[in-house]
């Protein structure tokens, strides 16, 4: 337990330790928030759907716990290229403590960010219709975080440099982004974009960001939640696998 | 207290270490020296857990490292050739991680910190991030982690790589003062032969992965009728410059490097 602890808190003191990155990780989905929110929102409006500020917001703070989340696992990569790892790999724990310590780690960052980014939505004139419900967004936010933490993790575990990374950039990361509805409504999509939206667990996280904030849904709250805690759950264990597969 | 036979490590078709066998005893400074690629690290990285010797036998203080990993991980400490440090975390923080996840108690560990890096000149920059360190600062305060948890055995693969004459004296000097104080077993490899010569009291030379001698400095000069160490060094194993191919470990490393402003 206290292996765990200690793992957690390094990936705190990184995150507090690094004002820029911190900065900078904010600035992408500020660009987001303003420019879709505001530049869209007439168009949204005019469609008969509301306010698109709205609408954006659940899946701007979506975005953030999932890049952020995806990132802290995947500074597993740095942690094999600047030699931190292997320092974990051979202290006498078991590989899975130093795996669960990292994620929670990492998911905890992410949730950080989201909650960063959710004061910034507010701010910017984000008012969620419950205030009863944003204890339900959190739920979200943490469900978010540790399906995207562990995931990271695995994939960080199956590289061995940041040669990768970029690929998986454009054509993993990017894409869960876009195809998770974060942007637009999944209400009559044409049928292939619907089924590949549908396969994103992203969509689920965002589906119940806006149920607890917005009061709308596509799936509902309870599907969301168990779809994402199914899928923590497989990645997590999958995670876990690939952990302790490393080899320096 | 390390013992080794016939250990054999393969990656695909071709072998790293081949059919390897000694034994070091308790509270010996004992030198694996070998050219570039020989095969010191991938050994050392097999003693260590890190890897999966193809075949073989290895015990560590009467324990099979495969079976019994975290038993013998607690046996030893390891300075890695490549840095192994929290840049972010400062020089106690990377200490206390260490403690903690071998199991120190909270008030030992306390103590042990502050006696270790007081002995290796950090105590007056323990609260500095180690990112601001100099490649010697760094290197010692791996070997004062590595000394954290008492180990038994302490393994040094390359530790004064990079180092300039004075950091590596003063850190071969406290090496041998723990290893006297602690009675710790030390199981180094290196490129310096004169450093070999001064620090171990057993050698054992290694070549394309095979033990290609083994003895005191003295032995190994008798054996090949030469006065120096540097001299029998290049008897055993030739003059030829062997490059390392360039793997995609080796380019990282390049690559940390580069990053990290040459720091070693
Ligand atoms: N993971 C690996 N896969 C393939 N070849 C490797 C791997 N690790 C080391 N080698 C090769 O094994 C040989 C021995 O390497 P190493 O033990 O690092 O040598 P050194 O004696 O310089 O420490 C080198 O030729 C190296 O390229
Ligand atoms: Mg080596």
């Amino acid at each position: 337990m206290r292996a765990i602890y200690i793992l957690w808190l390094r990936e705190l003191k990184r995150y507090v330790r690094s004002r820029a990155q911190i900065v900078a990780s904010l600035g992408q989905p500020m660009l987001y928030l303003l420019v879709l929110g505001f530049g869209l929102g007439p168009v949204f409006q005019r469609a008969g759907n509301g306010s698109y500020f709205q609408f954006v917001a659940p899946g701007v703070i979506g975005m953030t716990v999932l890049f952020s989340s995806i990132f802290s696992g995947l500074g597993l990569l740095w942690d094999r290229q600047f030699g931190f790892l292997k320092e974990t790999l051979v202290a006498p724990v078991p590989r899975l403590q130093i795996m669960i310590g990292r994620t929670l780690g990492g998911a905890t960052v992410a949730i950080v960010q989201g909650l960063l980014v959710t004061v910034v939505c507010v701010i910017a004139g984000f008012r969620p219709h419950h205030l009863m419900m944003v204890p339900v967004a959190l739920l979200f936010m943490i469900l978010i975080a540790t399906v995207f933490a562990a995931l990271g993790v695995a994939i960080g575990s199956s590289l061995q440099d940041m040669q990768g990374f970029q690929l998986i950039m454009n054509f993993l990361v990017m894409p869960i982004f876009f195809l998770s509805g974060a942007l637009f409504p999944l209400t009559g999509l044409p049928k292939a974009l619907a089924a590949a939206t549908d396969i994103d667990p992203l969509t689920y996280g965002i589906d119940g960001m806006r149920a607890s904030l917005l009061g709308l849904s596509h799936f509902g709250a309870k599907t969301d939640a168990l779809v994402l805690a199914v899928i923590g759950a497989i990645l997590l264990v999958i995670g876990a696998h690939r952990f302790s597969k490393i080899e320096i | 207290m390390i013992r080794v036979r016939n250990l054999v490590k393969s990656f695909g078709a071709f072998t790293a270490v081949n059919d390897v066998s000694f034994d070091v005893e308790r509270g010996e400074i004992f030198a694996f020296l070998g050219p570039n690629g020989a095969g010191k690290t991938t050994t050392i990285k097999m003693l260590t857990t890190l890897l999966h010797p193809t075949s073989g036998a290895i015990k560590l203080d009467g324990l099979d490292p495969q079976k019994h990993q975290n038993e013998a991980r607690k046996r030893f400490g390891i300075v890695f050739q490549d840095p192994s440090l929290d840049g972010d975390l400062t020089a106690w923080e990377n200490m206390e991680v260490h403690g903690v996840l071998y199991h120190v108690p909270h008030r030992h560990r306390r103590e042990r910190i502050e006696e270790l890096l007081k002995l290796f000149e950090l105590w007056e920059r323990r609260k500095e991030q180690v990112k601001k360190f100099s490649g010697g600062m760094k290197r010692r305060l791996e070997i004062a982690r590595g000394f954290l948890h008492t180990p038994r055995i302490l393994f040094l693969d390359e530790p004064t790589l990079g180092l300039d004459p004075q950091s590596r004296n003063q850190l071969w000097n406290h090496v041998k003062k723990v290893n006297e104080a602690e009675k710790v077993t030390v199981f180094l490899t290196t490129h310096y032969m004169d450093e070999a010569d001064r620090v171990a009291h057993r050698i054992g030379v290694i070549d394309h992965g095979r033990l290609v001698a083994q003895g005191t400095p003295q032995q190994i000069k008798d054996q090949t009728n030469t006065q120096s160490l540097e001299e029998a060094f290049l008897a055993l194993t030739g003059t030829t410059i062997r490059d390392e191919s360039a793997s995609g470990a080796d380019q990282m490393r390049q690559f940390a490097r580069m990053w990290s402003g040459g720091r070693r």
